[in-house]
């Protein structure tokens, strides 16, 4: 993506749009039979297309599938799935860059949300991401992103580490996090949401812990 | 001891899936429900005066009645989106007991007349949506769907998902820009076709209600807000978490009792009773009675039934720059007065940090709020204005005394230091 020059107050330069053809023909749908579409990937698009009474429903899906395939959602990606999905490639960017999920650029594979809306924030979250930014460095395998709310308020300041929700977080378990994710580890097992249980004291009528099938 | 339905023995190991979720009863009111005439139906889940969990409060009876009779194509969705800062009950619901959210589908979708169903999820809660592709899959293979199509559609981040016609676009495969309404999903949903939306606390309760009865269930609770609600508590609180109460309970008993309050030698600034959308009470409103009129009558809502606590070491005019924030990141940009309010109440903020501001300038702030209230298509916009608005009309000398500090040459940290 090329930048677009912009004033120190955020607004473009006149003249950023210049290049435009506006002449031309509009985009074509690629085609499936001149455009290599890896099959897992393929099979994947159409099992998510078949859920829906509309196909181009899977857009999501599709671009998320074509993330997980590339890292990112690469031209060549974009222009992959629409083809499976008989769409356009600007149709399927347009909606990429609509979500915050989905990258339009380079990035790394490991990606680390750290939550910085109000409830995380207000219990440290910006001094969280910062550690994080600072331990991570420039390791181009990370993907380290302030994101808003994750939906685990409860135990904030979080992250999402690989989809994997932790927290809360001190910040000197943070090099210990990133040394897992860098070695392919569990973040931060006992941190894990997943086995938390209810705050709610009075939720359970008894103590499930003892005793209980696994 | 308060009643606990959706959270009664909430962390009984394997709750998620089938086997144990049917010893305790589960699958056995969706064949009775089923069996009955879809206008009984629709009448026991008005009696039980079930209002909407998600934010808007409105009669989930009444909302299935208005979905038109006839051949066509109907959908449910139930909206999982939950993306409202502070809110995060229907991530515990669902990643614990899974079952009872799709009993509660296959019976609002025959109230509906609906054949195909959805669940849209938000992309973040990859755990969650593992668990409910899982369940699905054990309760389609049981046959316990019967004819309904469910699937589970992962969203990929956004906020604006969550307003049920933004949801409707982007689960059509498209940008999650809300529509102009009327028509009203009820109308012209999915696809064009008759939508019923739900959040999935309103969704999950109805197994519970036709089980108790809905004249057992609209006794529950306080006039007008029938039944238990769980109530997702955060920020500066000792015990922060998702709990079950009975609605009509004080706000103190919730925050004080159950949360624990504030860490020691803390008190209560400022607190949201629904989400961040929500506008602000301070800690002298918190014998309030937790239900919906009551929040009204003060001016607020209860809205998802998140309270985030803000204690006296914060400053007022750094929540309200987050909250401002957050907003400016999360308008899609379909209508110019929430693209642009927005933005330029982050810009005033902003200018209240560096010291350039005047008292003005809260006028002006105010002034800017009022323009987007009831002006756009959603209210994504009004979700900020209005805790931004009574933020600036609650604390308007803290507001004052901030810029004057500033402008004077204190750092914004000294002066969070101040007020700690």
């Amino acid at each position: 993506m090329t930048d677009v020059k912009r004033y120190a107050h955020g607004s473009r330069v006149p003249g950023w749009d210049e290049a435009a053809d506006l002449d031309k023909d509009p985009a074509q749908v690629p085609d499936l039979a001149t455009t290599p579409v890896p099959e897992h990937l393929r099979a994947e698009i159409e099992r998510h297309m078949a859920k829906y009474p509309d196909t181009r429903s899977a857009a999501i899906p599709a671009l998320a599938a074509v993330q997980r395939e590339y890292g990112w959602c690469t031209p060549e990606g974009v222009e992959q799935a629409a083809a499976v999905m008989r769409l356009t490639p600007a149709y399927l960017m347009a909606v990429a860059t609509f979500y915050d999920m989905l990258e339009t650029t380079p990035t790394g594979r490991n990606t680390v949300y750290v939550c910085t809306n109000i409830s995380c924030s207000l219990l440290g979250a910006d001094e969280l991401l910062e550690r994080v930014e600072g331990e991570v460095g420039d390791d181009p395998e990370f993907n380290v992103r302030g994101f808003e709310c994750l939906g685990a308020c409860d135990i904030g300041p979080m992250a999402s580490v690989n989809g994997t929700y932790v927290g809360p977080i001190a910040l000197d378990e943070v090099a210990d996090l990133v040394s897992q994710v860098r070695a392919g580890e569990e973040p931060l097992p006992a941190k894990q949401l997943r086995r938390r249980p209810s705050a709610d004291r009075e939720a359970n009528t008894r103590d499930w812990s003892e005793g209980a099938p696994s | 001891m308060s009643l606990k339905l959706l959270f009664k023995d909430i962390d009984q190991p394997d709750l998620r899936t089938l086997p144990v979720y049917r010893d305790r009863g589960g699958y056995d009111i969706a064949p009775r429900a089923l069996a009955m005439p879809r206008d009984a139906l629709v009448e026991e889940l008005k009696a039980s005066g079930l209002r909407g969990r998600g934010g808007a409060g409105f009669s989930m009876g009444t909302k299935a009645s208005f979905m038109p009779k006839g051949d066509m194509d109907k959908y449910l969705v139930c909206n999982a989106d939950e993306s409202e800062p502070g809110t995060f009950k229907d991530r515990e619901l669902m990643f614990k007991n899974p079952h009872a959210l799709i009993e509660g589908m296959v019976i609002a979708a025959y109230a509906a007349g609906a054949n195909r169903a959805f669940i849209y999820i938000r992309g973040e809660y990859v755990e969650v949506a593992d668990v409910l592709d899982a369940a699905l899959e054990e309760a389609k293979d049981a046959g316990l769907l019967g004819d309904l199509i469910l699937h589970v559609h992962r969203g990929a981040g956004a906020y604006i998902c969550g307003e049920e016609t933004g949801l409707l676009d982007s689960l059509e495969g498209k940008r999650g820009n809300p529509r102009l309404k009327p028509p009203f999903p009820a109308n012209q949903g999915l696809y064009q076709g008759p939508t019923l939306i739900n959040n999935v606390e309103t969704l999950m309760t109805i197994p519970y209600i036709l089980r108790m009865g809905a004249q057992e269930y609209a006794k529950i609770g306080v006039a007008n807000s029938s039944g238990t609600k769980v109530i997702s508590i955060s920020g500066n609180v000792q015990r922060p978490g998702n709990y079950e109460i009975e609605l009509g309970i004080s706000s103190r008993e919730i925050i004080y009792g159950l949360a624990g309050g504030p860490p020691e030698g803390r008190s209560v600034k400022l607190w949201f009773p629904g989400g961040s959308s929500s506008p602000v009470l301070t800690g002298d409103d918190l014998d309030i009675s937790y239900d919906f009129d009551s929040l009204a009558k003060a001016k607020t809502m209860l809205g998802s039934g998140a309270i985030i606590v803000v204690d006296d070491s914060n400053s007022v005019v750094d929540v309200c720059l987050k909250l401002a924030k957050f907003y400016r990141h999360e308008s899609c940009g379909k209508c110019t007065p929430c693209r642009e309010g927005t933005n330029w109440t982050v810009k005033m903020l902003e200018r209240i940090q560096q010291g350039e501001a005047t008292p003005m300038d809260l006028d002006i702030m105010a002034s800017v709020q009022s323009h987007i209230i009831g002006n756009c298509l959603c209210v994504l916009g009004d979700a900020m204005a209005m805790p931004v608005g009574s933020m600036i009309e609650k604390f308007r000398d803290e507001f004052e005394e901030y810029m004057e500090s500033v402008r004077l040459g204190a750092e914004p940290a000294e002066i969070q230091g101040a007020y700690a």
